[in-house]
């Protein structure tokens, strides 16, 4: 497996990176590696030049800023399944990092390559769509903030424009105590990617559910939010009566993914049983 | 005991403090002076007419040094690569043999074929310049499935072999009498199955250098091979016409070969001649998506088999028909495993008096199938174990007593005869109710049907699946498997170099590449000789080193190879007590040795193996005529092929709600003959085991009808992980091999053999109660969940 030829160079400061992008529109940012360069070694992505962005240390951090925890885009999954920060007040993204891939892939691969890539089958989007997290990337004309719902487009496509780095990743702090989350995976035995992940999170006062988030990975071309199922969970009481009948509604759509590991009949309905799943997780 | 006494010990394996420091020497870690590096184009089609291949880009590339193509390769006259066995059709007419050429000129019959060969000053140059040759195909159709291959309409593989097939073989009881016997059966139970291509995945992908020395008009191949010397002859008489003396094959540290690597493939015969070329050495190393696409393949039959009972449930005649799928080309044992590998092991630990097979070998567009763990054996057993549960559950008995109702009875092949099967062979020693015994004690049978029916309540599914198996190891007979179409011998040699300090070097034609030879044979050779283990090296894999070798594969090394070793020692000591008894004046026969030195019967007055070394090589106070040296080389070829047998009882929760399997327990109890050293064997089951439940649960090599291979990545195909797995609960039981001097059978397929059909039967069980007929290996989560919900 040997890729095309590139240059490769290693940047310390976030405007390097983009002063860099914008001299090569063939270049490519480098963080974990764990998807671009199984794709160079395939010759799928021939970049002219590599820039390795995994030793920024702006872009390596966990922080809690009050509001939100703010996460270094080249954050590896590894430090935010163990981190205490998140450990302690973002429990959901602990726990989805660490269903990641195997402990190699972990230490190696960063959120914010994850997002940037979009792999439909992914764990981040639909984890950081259920949290309400916001992204935040950086150009050569500026800063933006752009919510984890606006941010995936299509199959490998989000709003990142060209020349634009991932910079940090802003999730807010649920209220402890008030607030349920979880995330479900059904993993594709070879990857370990997700053949459908759900991830819930809600508010639950006086046993009522509201502000229902509900995500998923795997089944369709890029995350997404599933809004009939939400309303099925707003205002309703945390029963199994009400988990089944969320669940009943999850996998409606069509364009449902198929592969060898799961058609689209199959993967409508492991949709519906890890949405159950999911839900039941939060009754204890 | 005494310190040397080694067998039957789990002394650390030697080899391990190189291996697990990152310190094997492999193949692809030697480096020549001068050397270039090789890439081949392949060819992307499963079927495609070569039009032309155009290389003028690509030769002006910088750093490219040559480039063949078919067409070169044609006119040399070198034909390709044929097959080792010859397995004739049943009426008479000569197996289709089209050779494998060494680079394809007129058309592409596999996605992968090998098309052109690009040299260049380094591995990325000859990357990028495979890209710029521009090959044009005529895109054709293209066949993947065994059975439908042979349909009138199917494309050909090959013009000369009409119906895509390579030979039709029959084994056992005359087909009439078991169709007779089969209609006058109470209860027939039928099974329609494929067992599916899987892929070996050895960790050290394939690599060869070859260098060719034009001052000695010597060649030098260094291979990922588990037989060096059988690839030299393979190479140098049936494909390139070299002089054998004028080669040598090394054989260094090798990641795994699980059968892959016995076979000689097109890449080092392509190496060798084009070292020559181009007189500079070439180092070709297989990429990961190149291993899956031309290491060859294991299983893919097509078969049905249907066994017969009486009404007290006495197997009474087994009837099986197979659509074996070779590939595209046949490879070096690719005829005899679907038939001297499978068909003869039909009976089984069952006393199954009419037994009929037909076997039909079937070329198709897809990588070349041959041997992969256990080697038709699995084929065998699969069928046998599928069978015998599947009948169980439709006679409403229970398994375990159905198994015990037919086993063959107990016999030691000493005071007892062997058994002589109904498919050709003889077993040499068998008590098969005693591992079945202790498996249930073991998985706690007694209560294992409660546990069941509670969970079941529960809306728990629990099943329990069995599978007792046998396998023909030790291979092979020379004699036998001639007569049976091998065009090889497969004896092993050895030879014990006693140096002359008392130290020694054996050098084993059983190369290791995984298996802990360096380690077991050195107990083998401590034991006997009764000095440390730290005096004795062993050597292997080298052609200039070992006198000759057949190499490693069909649980061999330690009852084929391991055998010679003894013999060779036997010589080094008989040897040895001659000069002993001149030394200590006294007559041979009445020296003892133990632990290391020859002692006068009755005395104090002894000599040590150091002291009478140094003798034969320092002979001045010498018994006459006697020549000088300690160092014997011996052949062993097998007086039969050795039967290992064993017990394997999985038990499996399914979640109904999707369809995935979870294994609970895996309990193997196996029997190996005498054991060496039972951490290695352990080990051997263990590996064993692990691909065995691969191919129930996880792993299936999948092409598409256009003939692409679509997983051919390990994003796509699924290896079984540490924590798909339980921990194994394993035992074992000992019934010595009575043809071989250490009385041992062979471990290193038998948990691949037995283990597949345990897990499906389990799943199986656990599903009664949704009247499944039958599941599709591997059973998927979602295949699992479509067989439950229609
Ligand atoms: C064997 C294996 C198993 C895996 N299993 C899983 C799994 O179970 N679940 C899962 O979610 N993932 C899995 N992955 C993917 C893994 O998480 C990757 O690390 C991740 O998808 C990409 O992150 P990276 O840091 O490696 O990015 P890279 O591979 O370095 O980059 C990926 C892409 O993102 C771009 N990029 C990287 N960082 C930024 C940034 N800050 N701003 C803008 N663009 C950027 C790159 O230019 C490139 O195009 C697996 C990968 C492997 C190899």
């Amino acid at each position: 497996m040997i890729p095309s030829s590139f240059e490769y160079m290693r940047v310390s400061t976030v405007a390097e990176a983009i002063d860099a992008l914008r001299h090569d529109t063939d270049a490519k940012v480098l963080a974990g590696g764990h998807s671009l360069i199984p794709a160079m070694k395939l010759r799928l992505s021939q970049p002219s030049k590599l820039i390795d962005i995994s030793r920024i240390p702006a872009l390596n951090f966990i922080r809690d800023r009050g509001k939100y925890i703010a996460i270094g885009a080249a954050t590896t999954h590894g430090t935010i399944a163990t981190h205490k920060t998140t450990v302690q007040k973002l429990p959901l993204l602990a726990h989805a990092a660490s269903m990641i891939g195997d402990v190699q892939v972990r230490n190696m691969g960063t959120i914010g390559g994850s997002i940037a890539h979009a792999d439909p089958a992914a764990d981040w989007p639909a984890v950081l769509l259920a949290a309400g997290a916001t992204i935040v990337v950086e150009g050569s004309t500026g800063v933006k903030k752009i919510p984890a719902s606006e941010f995936f487009v299509d199959f490998f496509t989000t709003q990142l424009g060209e020349g634009e780095l991932i910079t940090e990743i802003h999730v807010p702090e649920p209220t402890v105590g008030t607030y349920r989350q979880a995330y479900a995976k059904f993993v594709q035995p070879a990857s370990r990617f997700a053949i459908v992940g759900c991830a819930i999170q809600f508010e639950l006062k006086d046993g009522v559910i509201s502000n229902a988030h509900v995500a998923y990975n795997g089944v369709l071309a890029c995350a997404f939010r599933d809004a009939a199922v939400e309303s099925s969970l707003n205002g309703q009481p945390l029963t199994e009566a009400t988990i089944e009948n969320a669940a009943s509604k999850a996998g409606a759509g069509s364009n449902i993914l198929s592969d060898n590991f799961a058609s689209a009949p199959y993967r409508a309905h492991l949709t519906k049983i890890y949405t159950k799943r999911a839900l039941q997780s939060c009754l204890a | 005991m005494s310190n040397t006494n080694y067998i039957g010990q789990s002394p650390k394996r030697v080899e391990d403090k190189r291996f697990t420091t990152g310190n094997g020497r492999y193949t692809d870690d030697i480096v020549l002076p001068n050397m270039t590096f090789a890439h081949f184009v392949r060819s992307p089609h499963a079927h495609a007419k070569i039009v032309s291949v155009d290389t003028s880009e690509a030769l002006a590339m910088k750093g490219v040094v040559a480039i063949f193509t078919g067409q070169d390769m044609k006119k040399t006259g070198i034909v390709g690569v044929p097959a080792g066995w010859q397995v004739d059709f049943i009426n008479g007419d000569r197996m289709k043999e089209p050779p494998h050429a060494l680079l394809v000129w007129d058309k592409a019959r596999h996605v992968g074929d090998g098309v052109a060969m690009v040299i260049a000053e380094s591995r990325a140059a000859a990357r990028d310049a495979a890209e710029a040759v521009v090959v044009e195909y005529d895109v054709l159709p293209a066949v993947v499935n065994a059975a439908k291959a042979v349909h009138d309409n199917a494309p050909l593989v090959h013009d000369d072999a009409p119906n895509n097939k390579a030979f039709d073989w029959t084994l056992g009881n005359p087909i009439g009498e078991v169709d007779a016997a089969i209609a006058a059966c109470a209860h027939v139970t039928t099974l329609e199955f494929t067992n599916q291509r899987l892929s070996p995945n050895a960790m050290e992908p394939r690599c060869a250098i070859g260098n060719y020395d034009q001052y000695n008009e010597k060649y030098t191949l260094y291979t990922t091979s588990q037989n060096p010397h059988l690839t030299r002859l393979l190479m140098c008489a049936f494909v390139l016409g070299i002089p054998e003396h004028k080669v040598r094959v090394v054989a260094p540290d090798v990641g795994g070969g699980f059968g892959s690597k016995i076979f000689h493939y097109i890449e080092e015969a392509m190496v060798i001649w084009a070292s020559k070329q181009i007189n500079r050495p070439i180092k070709w190393t297989s990429t990961r998506t190149e291993a899956f696409l031309t290491d060859a393949h294991g299983r893919d039959h097509v078969t049905k088999a249907e066994m017969g009972f009486d009404k007290d449930g006495n197997v009474k005649a087994l009837r099986v028909n197979t659509f074996a799928n070779l590939g595209a080309y046949l490879s070096t044992f690719g005829p005899a495993v679907p038939t001297y590998l499978h068909g003869t092991l039909l009976q089984g630990l069952y006393t199954t008096p009419k037994i009929n097979v037909k076997v039909t070998g079937v070329f198709t567009h897809t990588t070349a199938v041959d041997a992969y763990r256990g080697a038709g054996r699995p084929e065998a057993t699969y069928l046998l174990e599928r069978l015998m549960d599947k009948a169980a559950l439709e006679m409403n008995r229970d398994p375990a007593a159905l198994r015990f109702q037919n086993f063959i009875p107990p016999f030691d092949g000493v005071t007892q005869p062997g058994y002589v099967t109904q498919v050709a062979l003889q077993y040499d020693s068998g008590n098969y109710g005693p591992v079945l015994e202790r498996g249930l004690e073991m998985v706690g049978y007694e209560n294992f049907r409660a546990e069941q029916a509670a969970a079941r309540k529960k809306g728990k599914y629990l099943g329990i699946g069995f599978s007792t198996y046998i396998e023909a190891c030790g291979i092979a007979p020379s004699a036998v498997v001639g007569a049976l179409g091998a065009r090889a011998g497969l004896y092993e040699s050895a030879q014990v170099r006693v140096q002359p300090t008392g130290k020694v070097s054996v050098y084993s034609g059983s190369h290791s590449h995984g298996q802990g030879h360096e380690t077991t044979f050195a107990q083998v050779v401590a034991d006997k000789l009764g000095i440390p283990m730290s005096d004795i090296e062993i050597v292997h894999g080298d052609s200039e080193a070992v006198a000759f070798g057949m190499g490693t594969y069909g649980s061999r090394s330690l009852a084929v190879g391991g055998s010679a070793i003894v013999k060779s020692i036997e010589k080094v000591l008989e040897k040895g007590a001659k000069i002993a008894a001149f030394k200590l004046e006294a007559a041979v026969e009445d020296l003892e040795y133990a632990n290391g030195k020859w002692t006068v019967k009755g005395t104090n007055k002894s000599i040590g193996f150091g002291d009478v070394a140094l003798t034969a090589y320092v002979p001045h106070h010498y018994p006459a005529g006697l020549e000088p040296g300690l160092d014997f080389s011996s052949f062993y070829d097998p007086a039969n092929f050795t039967y290992p047998f064993g017990c394997h009882i999985a038990i499996v929760e399914v979640d109904i709600e999707t369809g995935k399997v979870k294994l609970n327990r895996f309990i193997a109890v196996d029997d190996v003959g005498n054991v060496i050293n039972p951490m290695i064997v352990d080990g051997q089951i263990h590996g064993g085991l692990a691909q065995g439940i691969g191919q129930a649960m996880f792993e299936e090599v999948l092409y598409d009808d256009d003939g692409q291979l679509v997983n051919a990545s390990y994003m796509d195909y699924t290896m079984p992980r540490a924590d798909d797995l339980p921990m194994f609960e394993t035992d074992r039981t000992v019934t010595p091999c009575p043809h071989n001097p250490l009385g041992v059978k062979g471990a290193g397929e038998a948990g691949c053999i037995g283990s597949t059909p345990a897990v499906v039967n389990a799943v199986m069980d656990a599903l009664h109660p949704f009247g499944i007929k039958d599941l599709v290996m591997p059973m998927t989560p979602e295949r699992v969940w479509r067989a439950i919900h229609g």
